[in-house]
């Protein structure tokens, strides 16, 4: 925490950016982000919640875009965390990994603190990179197979 | 009547020792790896998914290597292990039209916004058998083309039908669906409830159930208006943050059809839906799945009920759980000896009353037959 704010709520933009790389660590592969932190430096930590894995109901919308309906479990870890700092970490990633859930919580709780900068170009950066090479990836395969389509002449004309 | 047995338990471990022995096969052979399981047999890793109801590709392809390749003591072991995870809450409801699809096409309109991907498909092969995966040679990387630089959402086709009013509207809600893991389902069963137990039903009963709509047992003629295979994130509320984050992003394949219409006095005709949602990539499943969500629907658009299969609830929801059908199927090979016993029993003595009345009868006869001759 930058500032002595912690019975506040965090205003938006804040909560924005956390949500955004929050969502990056869960969907992260678990080999890629320990790789990205092989090279920090990693405090201590206290656990307010050891790893735990468990299941989360998928829900689906009828049609797409109507009522709920559940879909299936899928299995997520989960864990808390606090450094001696006093920054609490929190990871909710898919999967039964719970040292890529500790990783993930100890990223989030860095993020919070001084060394942001630090572990927002060693780890967040090239995890959004690798992730956005993966989209492109298959985006391109993906474009490769597009049909189109060219009416020559209709039936009726 | 009690029977002691002897020597059983030496006889599980060493048939369960020898099973062990006959899951590796010829160890000369190569032992298969779980990621090679996952990587190389996905669609039979995602069908466990769907059907096991947890979405986890490595436990998945565990449970195929321990089930020495049987799809459904895969499922089994999938939903018996599932048991044992507490559940942390459920998701919001994952938005199909932002997904990043690797496949997506329609067969009602050929222009449609979005295009016509073909993705990875054995759709157009030959089906002919090819002998260089015997060779075991590299793969070539499939060709690429520039892709968007960021990923566009994707509009589903109904919405266009639905901008004209041509097409029923999906009413909108946010009430939390009953799940029928956690209540035993009753019938009649909800829209939501019959998703749910289709989503993991067996994929071959609910093939065979949609098959028999387009035969013509209660057919709704449907056509695919859209089928999308991609990417979608998972989503979900955090309570001691107090806010949504992402957790995770699954593989999912959406079907809708476009089947015929219904209208009113007080509505005009219009197209009615089928859905169908299913983990990872599974297209024959999705598509069923649609087909037999909108024969059930019947009742709700009311129509008149044809007494096919396929429209009836109880049939199609208490028969498409392939672990409860196996569960129940298979028990019929296990020890019935006091079952057997005592039909045994019965069946001996119904047959020495006919044989006794025989014999009564037939000096019955007899004697009538000296009276007459007298």
């Amino acid at each position: 925490m930058t500032t002595a704010r912690s019975d506040l709520a965090p205003p938006a933009a804040d909560t924005a950016a956390r949500q955004r790389w929050m969502g990056l660590l869960a969907r992260a592969r678990p080999t890629r982000l320990a790789a990205a932190m092989q090279g920090l430096d990693l405090p201590a930590h206290d656990w307010a919640r050891a790893p735990e894995t468990g299941a989360v109901m998928v829900r689906g919308r009828m049609g797409g875009s109507g009522a709920p309906f559940n879909l299936g479990e899928m299995t997520v870890t989960r864990c808390t965390l606090r450094l001696a700092t006093g920054e609490v970490g929190h990871a909710w990633v898919q999967g039964r990994d719970k040292a890529h859930a500790t990783r993930a919580a100890l990223v989030d709780a860095l993020m919070q603190g001084p060394r942001a900068g630090e572990v927002r170009a060693a780890v967040l950066a090239p995890l959004a990179a690798a992730a956005e090479a993966d989209r492109a990836a298959r985006a391109g395969k993906a474009a490769a197979t597009r049909v189109e389509f060219f009416t020559l002449a209709r039936g009726e004309d | 009547m009690y029977v002691a047995v002897k020597g059983g338990e030496r006889a599980i471990d060493n048939a369960h020792a020898w099973l062990a022995e006959e899951r590796r096969g010829d160890p000369s052979v190569p032992e298969l790896g779980v990621a090679q399981i996952r990587e190389q047999l996905a669609l039979s890793v995602n069908r466990v998914m769907a059907e096991g109801s947890l979405y986890d590709p490595d436990l998945a392809a565990l449970a195929i290597k321990q089930a020495r390749g049987d799809l459904i003591e895969a499922v089994f072991l999938i939903r018996a292990y599932r048991t044992t995870l507490p559940r942390f809450g459920a998701s919001r409801p994952v938005d199909t039209a932002a997904m990043d699809c690797l496949r997506r096409v329609s067969a009602t309109f050929k222009d449609l916004p979005g295009g016509q991907v073909l993705g990875p498909t054995f759709d157009y092969t030959h089906r002919l058998l090819d002998f260089t995966l015997m060779a075991g040679g590299e793969v070539p990387p499939a060709p690429g083309a520039p892709a968007a630089p960021a990923p566009a959402p994707v509009p589903h086709v109904t919405g266009f039908l639905n901008r004209d009013g041509l097409i029923e509207q999906e009413p909108a809600s946010d009430t939390a669906p009953g799940d029928l893991t956690r209540e035993p389902l009753e019938l009649p069963a909800s829209r939501a409830l019959r998703l749910q137990s289709l989503a993991r039903g067996d994929e071959g009963f609910v093939l065979g159930m949609a098959y028999s709509t387009q035969r013509g047992y209660a057919r709704n003629h449907a056509f695919v208006g859209e089928l999308r295979i991609g990417t979608c994130c998972v989503e979900m509320e955090i309570p001691e943050l107090g806010f949504a984050v992402q957790i995770g992003e699954l593989e999912l394949t959406e079907c809708e059809t476009v089947n015929q219409f219904k209208g009113s006095k007080t509505e005009p005709p219009q197209f009615t839906r089928g859905y169908g949602l299913t983990f990872a990539q599974n297209e024959r499943k999705a598509i069923s799945m649609a087909l037999v969500d909108r024969a059930l629907r019947w009742r709700e658009l009311g129509e008149d009920s044809a007494g096919a299969p396929a429209q009836d609830e109880e049939f199609v929801l208490m028969h498409s759980d392939n672990i409860q059908a196996t569960g129940f199927l298979e028990h019929i090979k296990l020890p019935h000896y006091v079952d057997f016993q005592s039909e045994l029993e019965l069946v001996r003595k119904i047959r020495a009353e006919a044989i006794r009345a025989e014999a009564i009868g037939a000096e019955a006869i007899g004697a009538d037959e000296e009276a007459a001759d007298v």
